[in-house]
C-alpha cells in the first residue's frame, strides 16, 4: 500500500537505468543525417579580431559549413540575454554589454567561441578548424576582480568604464554607521571566496534539428530548465516563436547551476541546422567545459562586525567585489546581490546590515550561479567573522552563536535585508550537531593529536539559505526578467495509472522517486502506477526548471495543487456515482467514500468513469481526469542548519585530514531521507572541495586558464572525504502545503566555513587568524612556517 | 586525435621495424599517450601497440633479482606475491600509482620510457639500482633517465624488462598532487650492503639521487640523520601546486618518513 510512503527511504527508481547504462543523455541521441559541430575558441584572453579566413577550412574534406559571428550577424541573430536587471545604488541600470553568440570583432576570454565548423564527423570538423586562420591583435588582460577596478587596468568593455557593471547596495548604511560608532567591540576580516569550475559529470551537449515539413526547430540540450532556454533563445536570440521551437533536456548528468544558463552552443546548433539542412550535434570536451561552462563564486570581500558589551551583534558591514567574467551570463547579476546580500543576517538577530557589491568585468569565463549561488559566499563571510569575534573576545564560538541566534519563538522574523524567515530553530540544529560531534570532548582530542605532532581543530558554521525560488512578484520588483513559479499536470489515465508532467528538471536529484512518493501518498495509489515526465517542452505545459533547491518546494507544490484539482473533480464524479452529496464525499487511502457509510468508489473506478462517461454528470463536468496547476510561492523557503568540521593538519606538509564532519540540517518535511542524505553528501563534497581543493587559477598577466584540466584542477575524490555524520531537525515551512524547504545546496553552503573555522582553530596557537581557500597543503605549510618563529618567541 | 596507422606486432623485431617509421610511437598502457593524442598534442604517423607481445609480460625471479616484463601492469606488480616477498617496497609503490584504472592499464615499461618527472617508477628503478633491459642492451638505472621526458633509449630501442635486485630494506613515500595524484615529491630509499640510495621523483625535471642524504644515511640509517639536510631549491619544479621551496622541504620530509618506515 502506498500509504505512508512519505518519509520512507525508497530506492531511486531512476537508478536502474543509470546504473545499467540505459540512460538517454544528449550524446546518446543521434538524429538521422546528423552532422557534427566543432567550435573554434579563442586562445587569447583579450584580442582584437582583424580577420578570420575560413576558406581553407571550408574546403577541407567532408566539411559541410563554416560559420563565424559575421554570418550570424547577417541573419540578425541576437545576443545571449541576461535575465536579471540590477541597478546601482545611484539608481542607474547595470552596464549590459552585448554577448554575441560567436565573437565579432574581439575575443574577451580564453574559450570565447570564434567560429563553428560543421562536418561529417567530429574529427573532420576538428581537422578543418585547425585550418581557420584568425588574425588577432593580442592585448593585455585582467582576470582578478579587485585588479579590474584599479586605475589603468585593461578595459573589458567600452560601455563599462573602470570595468564596473554595477555598484549595488542593500541595507541601512546610516543605522550601520551609528551602530559601529556605539560598538563595544568591532572585528574585521578580508577574505576571498575562491573561483570554482562546476564540473558536472556530463559535459554540455546540444543537437539542433529542423523539420522543413513543419517548420519546427528542436534543440536537445543538457539543461536544467528547457522552457527557460526555449523562452530566452526563441525570443532574444533566434527570434522563433515557442510554437515552432521544442527544447528537450533528456537525462542530464549533473548541473550544479552550470546548466541553468543559455549558452552559445545551443543557439549555434539550432540556427545552423536549417542552414545546412542537417541535424547538428555538438558535444563539449572536458577541456571546453573548463573554458566555457559558467564558473562560480570569485568574490573579494571586506567585512566588519560590531558587537555591544553583551556580545550581541549590533551591525554588519560588507563590501564585496564580484567577478562577472567577460560577459553577463543568464543569472550572473543576481548572484552577488539578491542571492547574497539578502542572506547576510544569517541566523542572527543583527539589527542593522549594510552590503555593497561592485560587479566587475574581467577577461575570464562568465561567472554565474553554482550550487548555493551567493548563499555560500554570504555564509562563508558571516561564519568566519563570527569566529573572528569569538576568538578576539575569548569566548566559545558556539556560545557566541547561541547568544545571537534568532530565537525559535521569533518567527516569522523580518531581517534588515528584505527577507522574512517563516520558520526555523537554529539552536536545536546547533545543539544536535554539537552533541553528535562531541564538541565538549574536543580539547582532549586536540591534546592527543598534539602528542602525535598534529594540529587538530574544530570549526562550526550555521547557515540559512533562501530556497524554493521564488515569489515572482518579489523577484520581479528586484529586477528579475522572468517569473519563478512552477507548473505541473496530473494526467490520470482511464485504468487509473498516472502520469505527472513536471516543469522541474531532474539531473541527479531523484525527482522520479520523490515526486512519485508525493503522488502515491496523496492519491493512494502504488508508486508503480506513477510515471514522472519532465524535460520536454512538447510534453510539459510549462516549467521554470530546477535550481535554488526549488523542485520540491515549488515544483512539488504545483503537483500537489494539480492533485487537489483531480481529487476535487473525483469527488464530484463519486458523488454522482454514489448518489450522495459532494459535501459528504471523503477521499482517503485511494477511495472516495460517503462519510459514515461503507459505500465507496476506488480511485481507479473514478478514473474509468471519467474516460468512459456512460454514467456521468455531463451537465456539471467535462469528461476526462487531467489537471494542470501553476504554483507561485508566497515566500522563499529557509532551510538552515549547523555543520561541524574536525580536522588535523600535518605541520610537516600542511596536509589536512578531515577527521569528522557533522551536519545537522532543517529541511522542513522530508519525503525521502535517503535522497536527502545523498543531496547533503554531494553538497558537502563540493563545499569541502571549495575549502580544501578546488580553485580556478588564471595567469594574471596572460589571462590563460592554468587549471584547465583535472591535472591541475583538484576535484574532491572519495578518499578526500570522511564518512559524514548527518541528522535533521524539522521545522515546517509555513507557506507551502508540504512544509518542505529544500536540501540541494545546504552542504555546499555550510561546509566551507566549517572547514575554514576548523583550520583556523587548529592554527590559532600559532597566531594564525585566517586562511584562504582552497587551503592547499603549501598554503597551510607556509602559514605555519611564517608563524612558527613568533610562536616560539611567545 | 589525428589519424595514424595502427600496428599490433606479435614479435619484437617487427615492433622495432615499425618503430622505424617516421614519427612512429610505441603504445604500452597508453595512460599518457592516449590522453595526449586525444588533446591533439601529439601527431604520430604510426602507433605500434605492444599489447600482443606476451613475452613482455610477467614477473619472474632470476637468482637475487626479480625481472618484470615491460608490459606488466602496475596492478600486477602491486599484487605479485614474488614482488611482495622479494621487494615489498616496490609492490607498495606500484599500488600508489594513479588510481585503480591507471594501475590496471599502465605498465612499468611505458612509465619509465616516458619518464614523466612526476612519475613514481623512475624513483624505484634508480633507488633499487635496477637494470633496464631493451631489445638491444642492458642499461643501468643511473644511466637510463637523462632528463625531462628523456631517457637513454635510442631510436628503435624498446624496453623489454626491468631487473630489480632483491632489496628488503626499502620504502617509498609520496606526497601527491591533490589534483592529478602524481608525485609532487616522491622519495624512494633503499639500504643494501652496497650502501644507501635515495631517489627523488616529482621535485625536479627528472628523477635524481640525493647524495648528501645517501652519505648521511650510510653513516646512520635513522630519520634524524637527515632531518637537517636541506635539498637545494635550484632546478626544482615550481608550479601552482607547489613552489620549489615547498618541494625542497618535502624532499627532506618524505625521505625522513621513508627511512622511518624502513625500520
Amino acid at each position: 500500500m502506498a500509504e505512508g510512503s512519505i518519509g520512507q527511504p525508497i530506492r531511486r527508481r531512476e537508478d536502474y537505468r543509470f546504473l545499467t547504462g540505459q540512460g538517454t543523455y544528449t550524446d546518446d541521441i543521434n538524429r538521422p543525417g546528423q552532422a557534427y559541430a566543432y567550435i573554434l575558441r579563442s586562445p587569447h584572453a583579450n584580442a582584437g579580431i582583424n580577420r578570420i579566413d575560413t576558406s581553407a577550412a571550408a574546403s577541407a574534406p567532408r566539411v559541410v559549413a563554416v560559420f563565424t559571428g559575421k554570418d550570424m550577424a547577417a541573419d540578425e541573430i541576437g545576443g545571449l540575454p541576461c535575465g536579471w536587471l540590477v541597478n546601482s545604488k545611484d539608481g542607474s541600470p547595470m552596464k549590459e554589454p552585448p554577448h554575441p553568440v560567436l565573437a565579432l570583432d574581439r575575443v574577451r576570454h580564453v574559450g570565447d567561441p570564434v567560429a563553428v565548423v560543421i562536418a561529417e564527423s567530429l574529427g573532420q570538423a576538428r581537422d578543418a578548424a585547425e585550418k581557420i586562420d584568425v588574425d588577432y591583435t593580442i592585448e593585455p588582460a585582467v582576470v582578478d576582480p579587485a585588479a579590474a577596478l584599479q586605475p589603468g587596468a585593461p578595459q573589458v568593455w567600452e560601455q563599462a568604464p573602470g570595468n564596473l557593471c554595477y555598484d549595488w547596495a542593500l541595507g541601512d548604511a546610516g543605522a550601520v554607521d551609528a551602530a559601529f560608532k556605539g560598538a563595544a567591540k568591532t572585528v574585521s576580516l578580508d577574505l576571498v571566496n575562491n573561483r570554482l569550475v562546476p564540473n558536472a559529470m556530463e559535459p554540455r551537449a546540444a543537437i539542433g534539428e529542423y523539420d522543413r515539413a513543419t517548420g519546427e526547430h528542436t534543440l536537445y540540450t543538457t539543461s536544467q530548465n528547457p522552457h527557460v532556454i526555449r523562452l530566452l533563445m526563441g525570443a532574444f536570440v533566434l527570434h522563433l516563436p515557442e510554437s515552432k521551437l521544442r527544447v528537450v533536456a533528456p537525462d542530464v548528468g549533473g548541473g550544479f547551476g552550470s546548466k541553468i544558463f543559455h549558452y552559445a552552443e545551443e543557439a549555434i546548433v539550432t540556427w545552423a541546422a536549417p542552414k545546412v539542412r542537417r541535424p547538428v550535434k555538438w558535444i563539449a570536451e572536458r577541456s571546453e567545459s573548463f573554458m566555457s561552462d559558467a564558473h562560480g563564486r570569485d568574490h573579494v570581500t571586506h567585512v566588519d562586525l560590531a558587537l555591544d558589551a553583551q556580545n550581541k551583534f549590533t551591525a554588519l558591514r560588507v563590501s564585496t567585489v564580484a567577478n562577472m567574467g567577460a560577459y553577463l551570463s543568464t543569472f550572473a547579476t543576481c548572484v552577488p546581490t539578491y542571492l547574497y546580500g539578502t542572506l547576510l543576517a544569517g541566523t542572527y538577530t543583527t539589527p542593522a546590515v549594510y552590503v555593497e557589491t561592485k560587479a566587475v568585468f574581467t577577461h575570464t569565463v562568465p561567472v554565474d550561479a553554482y550550487r548555493g549561488a551567493g548563499r555560500p559566499e554570504a555564509t562563508f563571510l558571516l561564519e568566519r567573522i563570527v569566529d573572528v569575534a569569538a576568538d578576539e573576545l575569548g569566548i566559545d564560538p558556539a556560545e557566541l552563536r547561541r547568544k545571537n541566534f534568532i530565537p525559535a519563538n521569533a518567527f516569522p522574523y523580518q531581517t534588515p535585508v528584505a527577507l522574512q524567515y517563516d520558520s526555523g530553530d537554529y539552536q536545536s540544529t546547533l545543539e544536535l550537531a554539537l552533541k553528535a560531534a562531541d564538541y565538549a570532548g574536543f580539547e582532549a582530542r586536540r591534546q592527543e593529536a598534539g602528542r602525535r605532532g598534529k594540529y587538530r581543530g574544530i570549526g562550526l558554521a550555521t547557515y540559512i539559505e533562501a530556497c524554493g525560488i521564488a515569489p515572482s512578484a518579489v523577484v520581479g520588483s528586484l529586477g528579475a526578467r522572468a517569473g519563478l513559479f512552477e507548473a505541473a499536470t496530473v494526467r490520470v489515465h482511464p485504468t487509473g495509472s498516472v502520469t505527472i508532467l513536471t516543469g522541474s528538471h531532474q539531473h541527479g536529484q531523484g525527482h522520479e522517486t520523490t515526486f512519485a512518493q508525493l503522488v502515491a501518498d496523496q492519491l493512494g495509489i502504488p508508486i508503480e502506477s506513477i510515471e514522472i515526465v519532465h524535460g520536454d517542452t512538447a510534453k510539459i505545459p510549462y516549467g521554470m526548471g530546477t535550481y535554488g533547491s526549488r523542485s520540491l518546494a515549488v515544483g512539488g507544490t504545483a503537483i500537489v495543487k494539480a492533485m487537489d484539482k483531480i481529487i476535487a473533480k473525483g469527488r464530484k464524479i463519486a458523488a454522482h456515482l454514489l448518489e450522495a452529496s459532494e459535501a459528504d464525499i471523503e477521499f482517503k487511502d485511494g477511495k472516495f467514500s460517503v462519510a459514515g457509510t461503507d459505500r465507496s468508489k476506488s480511485f481507479g473506478e473514478i478514473a474509468l468513469t471519467a474516460y468512459v462517461p456512460h454514467n456521468f454528470p455531463h451537465e456539471e463536468l467535462e469528461p476526462g481526469l487531467d489537471e494542470t496547476a501553476f504554483y507561485d510561492p508566497k515566500n522563499f523557503t529557509y532551510p538552515s542548519g549547523a555543520h561541524i568540521a574536525e580536522i588535523e593538519i600535518d605541520p610537516d606538509t600542511g596536509r589536512v585530514e578531515i577527521v569528522n564532519f557533522t551536519a545537522s540540517d532543517d529541511f522542513g518535511r522530508i519525503i525521502n531521507p535517503m535522497i536527502v542524505a545523498g543531496q547533503v553528501h554531494g553538497g558537502l563534497a563540493q563545499g569541502i572541495g571549495q575549502a580544501l581543493l578546488e580553485g580556478c587559477v588564471y595567469d594574471k598577466s596572460t589571462g590563460q586558464l592554468l587549471t584547465g584540466s583535472y591535472n591541475d584542477y583538484a576535484m574532491p575524490r572519495a578518499d578526500d572525504l570522511p564518512s559524514f555524520s548527518l541528522s535533521t531537525h524539522v521545522t515546517l515551512c509555513t507557506h507551502n502545503p508540504l512544509g518542505v524547504k529544500g536540501c540541494g545546496e545546504a552542504g555546499a553552503i555550510g561546509a566551507p566555513a566549517a572547514i575554514a573555522n576548523a583550520l583556523v582553530d587548529a592554527l590559532r596557537p600559532l597566531g594564525i587568524k585566517h586562511v584562504e581557500m582552497p587551503a592547499t597543503p603549501e598554503r597551510l605549510w607556509r602559514a605555519i612556517q611564517q608563524h612558527q618563529p613568533r610562536a616560539a618567541a611567545d | 586525435m589525428y589519424e595514424f596507422e595502427y600496428h599490433r606486432p606479435t614479435n619484437l623485431d617487427d615492433a622495432a621495424k615499425m618503430l622505424g617509421n617516421e614519427d612512429a610511437k610505441l603504445v604500452a598502457g597508453g595512460m599518457t599517450l592516449i590522453p595526449t593524442l586525444k588533446l591533439r598534442l601529439a601527431k604520430p604517423s604510426d602507433l605500434v601497440d605492444l599489447a600482443a607481445l606476451s613475452q613482455l609480460k610477467g614477473i619472474t625471479e632470476e637468482g637475487d633479482a626479480v625481472v618484470i616484463g615491460a608490459m606488466t601492469r602496475h596492478a600486477d606488480v602491486n599484487r605479485s606475491p614474488v614482488v611482495q616477498r622479494a621487494i615489498p617496497a616496490l609492490a607498495q609503490m606500484a599500488g600508489m600509482i594513479g588510481d585503480p584504472a591507471v594501475r590496471n592499464r599502465g605498465t612499468i615499461g611505458g612509465s619509465i620510457a616516458n619518464n614523466d618527472p612526476a612519475a613514481d617508477y623512475p624513483a624505484a628503478v634508480v633507488a633499487l639500482n635496477a637494470t633496464v633491459r631493451t631489445n638491444k642492451r642492458e642499461i643501468a638505472a643511473d644511466n637510463f633517465f637523462t632528463g625531462l621526458f628523456e631517457t637513454a633509449l635510442e631510436p628503435g630501442e624498446i624496453v623489454t624488462a626491468v631487473k630489480f635486485p632483491k632489496v628488503a630494506t626499502a620504502n617509498y613515500q609520496k606526497f601527491r598532487n591533490p589534483a592529478s595524484r602524481y608525485a609532487i615529491v616522491g622519495v624512494f630509499v633503499t639500504k643494501t650492503l652496497a650502501g644507501v640510495r635515495v631517489a627523488v621523483s616529482g621535485a625536479g625535471s627528472c628523477v635524481f639521487r640525493q647524495s648528501e642524504m645517501e652519505q648521511a644515511l650510510g653513516r646512520s640509517f635513522t630519520p634524524d640523520a637527515i632531518k637537517d639536510i636541506k635539498q637545494p631549491q635550484d632546478g626544482l619544479n615550481s608550479d601552482i601546486h607547489a613552489s620549489a621551496e615547498y618541494r625542497a622541504h618535502l624532499v627532506t620530509v618524505m625521505a625522513r618518513r621513508a627511512v622511518a618506515a624502513c625500520a
